[in-house]
């Protein structure tokens, strides 16, 4: 972890001062027990303090903080509901945590024009609870909706389960008003749908609080879809199911949310929630369809008929509304149910191409026989967007390194059938030695020239995200053995 | 052929390591069609349309990877056997359009606030930069948030931040059923029409004004088609009318006009824009086309005014400035971005904004 709380360049007291100037006593927090709660974002395996706290109220108080810091030299992470889980807003020790929990209001919602303006602290799933009188709502659906917050979301360039049909962050966000490095206060993007010169709109969504500190995001809204109907099909064999996904979108329907489950996640969220789940199934698949009445009929008889075709053993349609919502409480709550059955668990995050999916799976297991230690899959199969939940206990000595482990060597086994090491949690401070193996040192440079373009003392979230190219010769000489095709090595463990 | 294209990406990296080695400006050309749009190039050029090809095209994977130099008409030829399209109905503007050029261009046609913009389809790009370096971002997946969104960031920059040799896009199945309906209209209501129907859930894929009608475009399940048809009501086109395509290449009889085209990209709910000249309104409403003799001063300060911009498409004297710029922090942004991937400004210099 790059510096400590005795970084002599860094002088706190002058510091707390300086931002006392515009931030009132409690909106700095430098008490190490005040401290505490803000040691970890989703990924709690990494911890560490921050210098202080800030909690500034408005963009012009984020505007000051970032001028503050800028004319110091002190290093900036952002923060929003730190429901991330690539430690993207893991703290440093010789930095300052800005969080932007307090710029929670909804400014301006225009049912009209389908647009809702929203500071950044607003959580993901209050946009659409604030807009659905207006028959819309905000289509980016992560499951953390309940607690995590747009600018969050902007900052990962975060999916959903249904991304599928209607897109990342990426494509629901049409302006943001970001403070940069040196506090200045820009707009990229507009409420018209292009803006001149170069696609910076783009370029800042995803990119790990890096680039600057988002203070306002203008999102598109989507109408209401008149019904939304979900079927449940059973597997008796993880590759049926995985092929079956394949299969569906080939038949030219683009489901609104294509979800799939294996064994393990199916019993772990079925004992937690009661979904009605077939529990003796090896895997299953979710899939929702979408749009207007007479549209979703049609299709739900031809994806029905296509998922038998694709041998699954049983398919089910949700009788009603309660039905439907339970479905997919059972989906929206499998992480948790895992976590009631093992210590701990770690989430991992790699796309891979569908075709590639079940061989990715079969893989996965066999990876997971030669770890000894037990993975869930539950993921947007539709997207290709795995989630490998790699069950551990960080008591027993030892078994978090194999968990991270297992966990690299999934990742690089997604980079090699032509995918990548993360399709929506970002890479953070979990990921940035994977980001040697899918990228190469040019690559690496071109990212980092790009980040000096906006950031040129590297103040912003430094550390996260674009590992220097030493450290990835480094890590490819130490860590030689997870780079080595799994297929390649004699014997395990 | 794969060995002949791979000797032309290694050519291409040469010509630009080169470029790099000698300071020397190149202006990047594909097949000219959108030669009109925006500012010349200065420099020597290199033409890159014999980088053509398919590297890999997988209908269930619904993605496409192509050498930027390949014909978008044979592109769009290769998805329509498959029953696939591109999402983003990009105008071609001549025959010999590349698929990098309208990449590089940005263009998206009607479709385009119903489904997406172009740079919504990109997944991954492999580009030279202006150091002659051979970079890949992104890639076939679906999702992929592992560094930097450069590719993104390719569309709409006029070759000025790379060369690209290759794009992979998303693709979609094409709609089983279109249909388009055709209601006479004044244009503040048919801008209202076109913006209350799109917060419904009708699959609405095309809303354009000609000054007189209002034509909306439904696309998707023949089922859905239908029940959306009978509740719009109005006139249906016949099913080969030409309409949408015309709007997009602007062949329709509002393009034909010696005055200058301008385009307004403004919010979709700005009220029919009070400017001389004669105007048609796509994207229900979030695209205006002028044609007019009007100062483009008084054209941007419009555009402004309604928080937009304005871009001088085709005519007019080349010498007075002909598109709403960047605020200065922002084009500080982009001088230090063209910085970081063409250090000597060898890579369309001028192309863009005359700064960069």
């Amino acid at each position: 972890m790059a510096g400590s709380v005795d970084n002599p360049k860094i002088d706190k007291p002058g510091l707390v001062r300086a931002l006392g100037r515009f931030l009132s006593a409690g909106q700095i927090i430098h008490e190490t027990e005040a401290l505490r709660p803000y040691e970890c974002d989703g990924l709690s395996a990494y911890r560490q303090l921050p210098l202080l706290v800030v909690l500034p109220e408005n963009a012009e108080q984020v505007r000051q903080v970032m001028q503050c810091c800028h004319q110091r030299g002190v290093p900036v992470v952002a923060r929003g509901a730190a429901t991330g889980l690539s430690g993207g807003a893991l703290p440093l020790a010789d930095g300052v945590l800005l969080s932007l929990a307090r710029l929670n209001s909804i400014l301006d919602i225009d049912p009209l024009a389908r647009t809702a303006r929203v500071q950044p602290g607003v959580r993901n799933l209050a946009i659409s609870e604030a807009v659905a009188e207006h028959g819309l709502y905000y289509a980016p659906d992560p499951s953390s909706q309940i607690a995590c917050t747009i600018g969050g979301n902007v900052a990962e360039n975060s999916g959903g389960v249904h991304c599928l049909k209607y897109g990342l962050t990426v494509h629901n966000v049409l302006e943001l008003k970001v403070v940069t490095a040196e506090g200045e206060l820009i707009t990229l993007g507009g409420a018209a749908l292009d803006s001149p010169g170069y696609d910076l709109l783009a370029l800042m969504i995803g990119s790990e609080g890096m680039l600057g500190i988002v203070v306002e995001v203008l999102v598109k809204l989507l109408p209401t879809p008149q019904r939304a109907q979900v079927l449940l099909a059973a597997f008796d064999d993880v590759s049926k199911a995985a092929n079956a996904v394949g299969d569906v979108i080939a038949a030219g329907i683009i489901p609104a949310g294509l979800e799939m489950m294996d064994g393990l996640a199916i019993r772990a969220a079925e004992d937690f929630v009661q979904a009605g789940y077939p529990v003796e199934a090896e895997a299953m698949l979710l899939c929702e369809l979408d749009g207007a009445n007479e549209e979703v009929s049609a299709q739900l008889a031809r994806v029905r008929q296509q998922l038998l075709d694709s041998g699954a053993i049983e398919v089910r349609t949700a009788q009603d509304e309660a039905q439907r919502a339970l479905f997919w409480k059972g989906r929206k709550s499998a992480f948790p149910a895992v976590g009631r059955i093992s210590p701990d668990y770690y989430c991992m995050d790699g796309t891979v191409p569908r075709k590639r999916l079940a061989e990715v799976l079969l893989e996965t297991s066999r990876l997971s026989q030669q770890f000894q230690l037990p993975v869930a899959n539950v993921f947007h199969a539709g997207d290709g967007n795995l989630h490998p939940l790699i069950l551990y206990d960080a008591n027993q000595p030892g078994e978090l390194k194999r968990a991270e482990d297992l966990g690299a060597a999934i990742l690089e086994l997604c980079v090699r059938v032509g995918g990548t090491i993360t399709g929506e949690h970002g890479v953070g401070h979990e990921k940035i030695h994977q980001m040697c193996v899918q990228f190469s040192a040019v690559e690496l440079e071109q990212f980092h020239a790009l980040k000096r373009a906006f950031d040129p003392q590297s103040l912003l979230n430094p550390g996260k995200a674009i590992p220097q190219p030493k450290r990835c010769s480094e890590y490819k000489a130490l860590g030689g053995d997870t780079l080595i095709p799994p297929s390649a090595r004699t014997g395990g463990e | 052929m794969a060995i002949q294209s791979q000797n032309i990406s290694q050519a291409l990296q040469q010509a630009l390591a080169d470029a790099f080695e000698q300071a020397q400006p190149l202006q990047l050309r594909g097949s000219g069609s959108k030669a009109f749009l925006g500012s010349s190039a200065e420099g020597q050029p290199l033409d890159v349309t014999g980088h053509r090809g398919v590297i890999n095209y997988e209908p269930r994977e619904l993605v496409i990877t192509v050498r930027a130099g390949t014909p978008l008409g044979e592109l769009e030829t290769l998805l329509a056997a498959e029953g696939q399209m591109l999402p983003f109905e990009p105008p071609h503007f001549g025959a010999a359009a590349t698929l990098g050029g309208t990449v590089a261009c940005g263009l998206s046609g009607p479709r385009r606030p119903y489904t997406g913009a172009l740079r919504d389809f990109v997944l991954g790009t492999t580009l030279v930069n202006g150091r002659g370096q051979v970079l890949r971002f992104g890639g076939e997946v679906m999702k992929n948030v592992a560094g930097y969104d450069v590719s993104r960031l390719m569309v709409g920059a006029m070759g000025t931040l790379g060369l690209l040799l290759d794009v992979s896009m998303k693709v979609l199945p094409r709609p089983e059923q279109e249909c388009t309906l055709v209601q006479e209209l004044e244009p503040g209501q048919a801008i209202e029409r076109a913006n209350r129907l799109a917060a419904t859930p009708l699959p609405l894929s095309g809303a354009c004004y000609d000054g007189l009608r209002l034509y909306l475009r439904l696309s998707g399940s023949g089922q859905g088609v239908e029940a959306a048809r009978r509740s719009l009501g109005g006139e249906a086109l016949p099913a080969d009318d030409p309409f949408w395509s015309r709007l997009r290449e602007q062949e329709l009889p509002f393009f034909d006009s010696a005055l200058p085209l301008w385009r307004l990209s403004v919010p979709a709910t700005t009220p029919p824009l009070d400017l001389p000249g004669k105007q048609l309104i796509d994207w229900g409403g979030a695209q205006r086309w002028l044609v007019s003799e009007v100062a483009p001063e008084t054209i941007l300060q419009a555009a402004a005014r309604h928080g937009g911009h304005a871009r001088r498409y085709r005519g007019g004297d080349a010498q007075s400035r002909a598109s709403t710029l960047p605020a200065e922090p922002v084009m500080k942004l982009h001088r230090q971005l063209k910085q970081a991937f063409d250090p000597k400004a060898i890579l369309n210099p001028g192309r863009l904004f005359p700064e960069l």
